[in-house]
């Protein structure tokens, strides 16, 4: 992929998450807690032309770096999601998400009525299944539209 | 048995469930023997829902096997009033008892509790979770009464609310059962517990009408519908109709029918049934008591 492609800069120091599943980039930046009010230099590319995906999108996002719990949640909702963590312009580490057997925190219980949507000190935590994912407190199965779970 | 905490019926195997309800058969043969069992220890009641049946078993329980109580008495005078988080409730109330039993509204909260303490914590049901030593008690009235292998039971009413209901459900796939699920469509059991049926190998059959499968059956689990579960009151009356039932009803049964309810009823069984051979209901819940203090005896380290 070339830069004229993806209509946007190198970055010094970040992340760049490519492959994500066209029309996933606002889920992806939800999951890392970004809306842009703290001032994080951020560059997206949507429905980009891919070999691999038909259309992907793409995240750069400068001086982070996920979190293990962000990378686990990304795989459910973008699995063929790559990351590739940039330094001094060099891309220093790559490697594709990769499904995780659990999820903890990013992610909200649906059901009202379960303990992790109380005020207690716990995180959420959800096991994933072949086809969606389960809270571990109340049991509730999540199959479509993970991406309207994250927490806001 | 190998579990500190109970919080749910899935954690169960049958090892485990067999050790829970041979111990109540022994002390229910014998409770004398185990009087003063667990002499001077105490188990901490924390009840944030009404009970009558639940609490007063775990009572009576403890106090057949030589302990007592400590009741963190009704909400409205405790310091969750005072905006308390129930994890630091449970760390604070540990402290002054051997084991606890927790009754909580919201889903998922004997789970987490047991994550804050070290005592036993046992789930005295969460919300429209889990009901565990409810399904322990049915367990062993179900075994005590038709046996728990090649059995057939058919399980009535509200299936998709009712959490007794998906923990016995559960619990039933470690036996040789075959299960019937009577209800009407808008109660069918929910996606959850199907999933969990289904990944335990086990086929789920559906009815909408008892006398389809009632011959067949050895023991009917009759659930109560609840009238706010339907958007007004005259499609409750038309739907929890067809799932009362009553002696004229069970004359398609087989002679030797077990019929159970965890109870409170309100009409879904006819009083015309009680006097009958097929009523159980008293005794399930007068089994909630050998089965608690077999548990208890069990958690608070009663093969020593």
């Amino acid at each position: 992929m070339t830069d004229q492609q993806l209509r946007v800069s190198k970055i010094e120091n970040g992340t760049v998450i490519d492959h994500i599943t066209g029309g996933q980039a606002l889920n992806v930046l939800a999951i890392l807690d970004i809306d842009g009010s703290r001032g994080e230099t951020v560059s997206i590319g949507m429905n980009v032309p891919s070999d691999r995906l038909g259309r992907k999108d793409v995240v750069k996002v400068e001086d982070r770096e996920l979190s293990q719990s962000e990378l686990d949640v990304l795989s459910l909702i973008a699995p063929a999601a790559t990351i590739n963590i940039i330094r001094g312009y060099d891309v220093v580490e790559k490697h594709r998400v990769e499904r995780p057997d659990s999820v903890t925190g990013v992610l909200d219980c649906p059901n009202a009525h379960c303990i992790t949507n109380e005020n207690e000190p716990i995180h959420s935590q959800f096991d994933v299944l072949e086809d969606g994912i389960r809270c571990v407190y109340c049991d509730s199965i999540i199959r479509e539209q993970i991406a309207d779970h994250i927490k806001v | 048995m190998r579990h500190d905490h109970i919080t749910s019926a899935k954690q169960l195997s049958r090892e485990d469930i067999e050790a829970v309800l041979d111990r109540a058969s022994e002390i229910a043969a014998d409770p004398a023997a185990y009087a003063d069992r667990h002499e001077g220890a105490l188990l901490g009641l924390m009840f944030f829902e009404p009970s009558t049946r639940t609490k007063m078993s775990f009572s009576a329980a403890i106090k057949r096997l030589g302990g007592d109580i400590v009741d963190m008495g009704p909400v409205d005078s405790s310091s969750v009033q005072k905006g308390e988080s129930l994890a630091d409730t449970v760390r604070v109330v540990e402290g002054y008892a051997d084991a606890l039993v927790l009754r909580h509204p919201s889903e998922g909260s004997a789970q987490m509790a047991s994550e804050f303490v070290d005592v036993p914590l046992i789930n005295g049901g969460d919300g429209a979770g889990q009901h565990p030593t409810q399904t322990l008690l049915d367990l062993y009235t179900i075994r005590e009464n038709a046996g728990l292998d090649d059995l057939t039971i058919g399980i009535m009413g509200d299936l998709k609310y009712g959490r007794t209901v998906h923990s016995l459900a559960y619990a039933l796939t470690n036996f040789e059962t075959r299960q019937h699920f009577i209800s009407p469509e808008s109660l069918k059991l929910p996606r959850n517990v199907r999933y969990d049926l289904h990944e335990q190998g086990s086929s789920i059959k559906e009815h909408t009408e008892l006398a389809e499968i009632l011959p067949s059956l050895d023991v009917l689990y009759v659930t109560r519908i609840q009238k706010e579960r339907f958007p007004d009151e005259s499609e409750y009356r038309e739907v929890a109709g067809e799932y009362q039932i009553d002696a004229e009803t069970l004359e398609a049964a087989q002679d030797s029918l077990t019929v159970m309810h965890p109870l409170p009823r309100v009409d879904e069984i006819a009083h015309d049934i009680d006097e009958t051979e097929y009523a159980t209901y008293f005794e399930q819940a007068h089994n909630g008591v050998p089965v608690r203090m077999a548990l208890l005896d069990l958690l608070l380290g009663g093969e020593q």
